[in-house]
């Protein structure tokens, strides 16, 4: 047994008597109030999340961006400073080994956010494929990662700063951002894992538990509410946001996943994984990421069999009933031939064969 | 909430009450506070026969899946049919409104294997 890690933010979630369980190693709040709660709370009001369990990789030298150009799926030739992208990174077979963020901080200059699971893999496996000029440093653990996300989000960060925060727009960020009474000055970029408006703040750790208060009490008569991991679940789930662990796994592709946007197959560059998923998007993966709606009652969860006529012809990734829809629905990688929406399938529910029928994706987006 | 000194309660945290001829099943409200928000409740069927430990259905949570345990045996004889479209009610009131089963026991004297109130408080204390 490893000792189980905190995060700088944990005697917070003691004071607000927040139930935790280990996730990955990490002693994280799984619910502060009740999971609904706060799921509702975000798509109405805002959220707000400790995620300082997210690895952080510092990527520097000149040759950053070709370097990175080779391990990522997406084409960072397009990203400018001060923007950030959503990427795979993945094996020679196209399996992924994580998905992430890449911040562009200057020209020769990026950060990784990732998996928190993923960090060591993820850190190891970039060293070993470094090329020219490259440094690569696992700053995890000087920094905290807060989210705030939901429609209030801008309204009430806006309170707390003299930064014009509406000038960050959509996977945009802002460095040295300086926040009324905080000593560290943050990075604040428009992204989240909630399918709502929102933003991702990143701090030197002696001030995570300042701007943590400062947030929850300038939020409370706005209805913000801090939220776990219970909900941050769900909420990424109904916006069909990949899971590492579950849509995505070494053994599957992110082309498989459904995240077709990540990878830029036309890229220039000889990414690793791209012949595999250059065949697989060309002409279509062999299964791919769907959205289940249960017909019959019960609920999909994580590794059940899907089955057309008594065959097994894929597994769910994900699944629970979507507070917002109120409805038992499951994310599945299924054989293509039974992936158009409205197809019939079967999920086997611990001993029971129950009815689902595939449906569009997203099962929710924000008005 | 106080734990109704008449019930017994079994490891697996469920709770029964003496009717006489029959026994009223449900979880305790420790349980339904670790499992969090109940969005679906599977029962057995009037008629079916509980085998003593066996699992007879499950309560599902936004995150989990959880088995019943039959805290006894015996066949069911009435089944909470409101739990259905109100599973939220296992949550609300564990102990009363949210019954899930009466069953016939077919040994009574299986009662006598439960914990009472204050063995069932001090194991969920060390828990």
């Amino acid at each position: 047994m490893t000792e189980v890690k905190r995060t700088p933010l944990f005697p917070e979630y003691e004071k607000l008597g927040a139930k935790t369980v280990d996730f990955g190693g990490w002693d994280l709040p799984v619910q502060f109030s009740s999971i609904k709660e706060e799921h509702h709370a975000t798509r109405e009001s805002a959220g707000l999340f400790d995620v300082s369990h997210m690895g952080e990789i510092d990527v520097k030298g000149s040759d950053s961006e070709a370097y990175l150009q080779k391990m990522i799926t997406n084409d960072l030739s397009k990203v400018k400073v001060g923007q950030a992208q959503y990427t795979a990174m993945c094996y020679e077979d196209g399996g992924t080994v994580d998905d992430f963020l890449v911040y562009k901080l200057k020209e020769d200059h990026f950060l990784l956010v990732v998996n928190a699971a993923n960090t060591q893999k993820d850190f190891d496996w970039l060293q070993e494929h470094v090329e020219g000029e490259v440094t690569l440093t696992n700053i995890s653990n000087d920094l905290v990662q807060l989210a705030l996300q939901g429609p209030k989000a801008e309204k009430i960060l806006q309170k707390l700063t003299d930064d014009d925060l509406s000038k960050i727009k959509f996977f945009r960020f802002k460095e040295r951002v300086v926040f009324d009474g905080i000593e560290n000055p943050a990075l604040v970029s428009r992204t989240g894992y909630t399918g709502e408006d929102g933003f991702e703040i990143y701090l030197n750790k002696n001030s995570g538990s300042d701007l943590w208060q400062a947030i929850l009490e300038t939020g409370k008569n706005d209805g913000l509410l801090p939220v776990g991991l219970g909900a941050r679940d769900t909420l990424r789930f109904e916006a069909n946001l990949a899971l590492y662990g579950q849509e995505l796994t070494k053994n599957i592709t992110p082309i498989e996943a459904g995240l077709n946007f990540a990878v830029k197959v036309k890229k220039d560059v000889e990414f690793i994984g791209k012949e595999v998923l250059k065949q697989q998007k060309e002409e279509g993966p062999s299964r791919k990421l769907i959205g289940l709606e249960m017909v019959d009652k019960g609920i999909p969860r994580n590794g059940y069999e899907v089955l057309k006529n008594g065959e097994v012809v894929g597994f769910i990734t994900s699944g629970t009933q979507s507070p917002s829809l109120g409805k038992n629905l499951g994310l599945a990688i299924v054989d293509t031939a039974y992936t158009n929406v409205g197809e019939t399938l079967t999920v086997q529910v611990r001993k029971k064969q129950l009815e689902a029928k595939v449906i569009e994706r997203p099962f929710y987006k924000k008005s | 909430m106080s734990l109704p000194k008449e019930f017994r309660y079994s490891e697996e945290h469920e709770w029964v009450k003496d009717e006489g001829d029959n026994l009223r099943i449900g979880i305790t409200d420790f349980a339904q506070s670790e499992l969090g928000d109940i969005v679906f409740v599977e029962l057995p069927e009037v008629g079916d026969d509980l085998e003593l430990d066996a699992p007879f259905g499950s309560v599902e949570s936004v995150k989990t899946v959880s088995e019943l345990y039959a805290p006894v045996a015996g066949k069911v004889v009435e089944v909470n049919e409101d739990l259905e479209d109100s599973p939220e009610l296992v949550n609300e009131s564990p102990h009363e409104k949210a019954w899930m089963v009466v069953v016939e026991p077919s040994d009574k004297s299986q009662l006598d294997d439960l914990m009472d109130a204050d063995a069932y408080k001090e194991m969920t204390e060390d828990e």
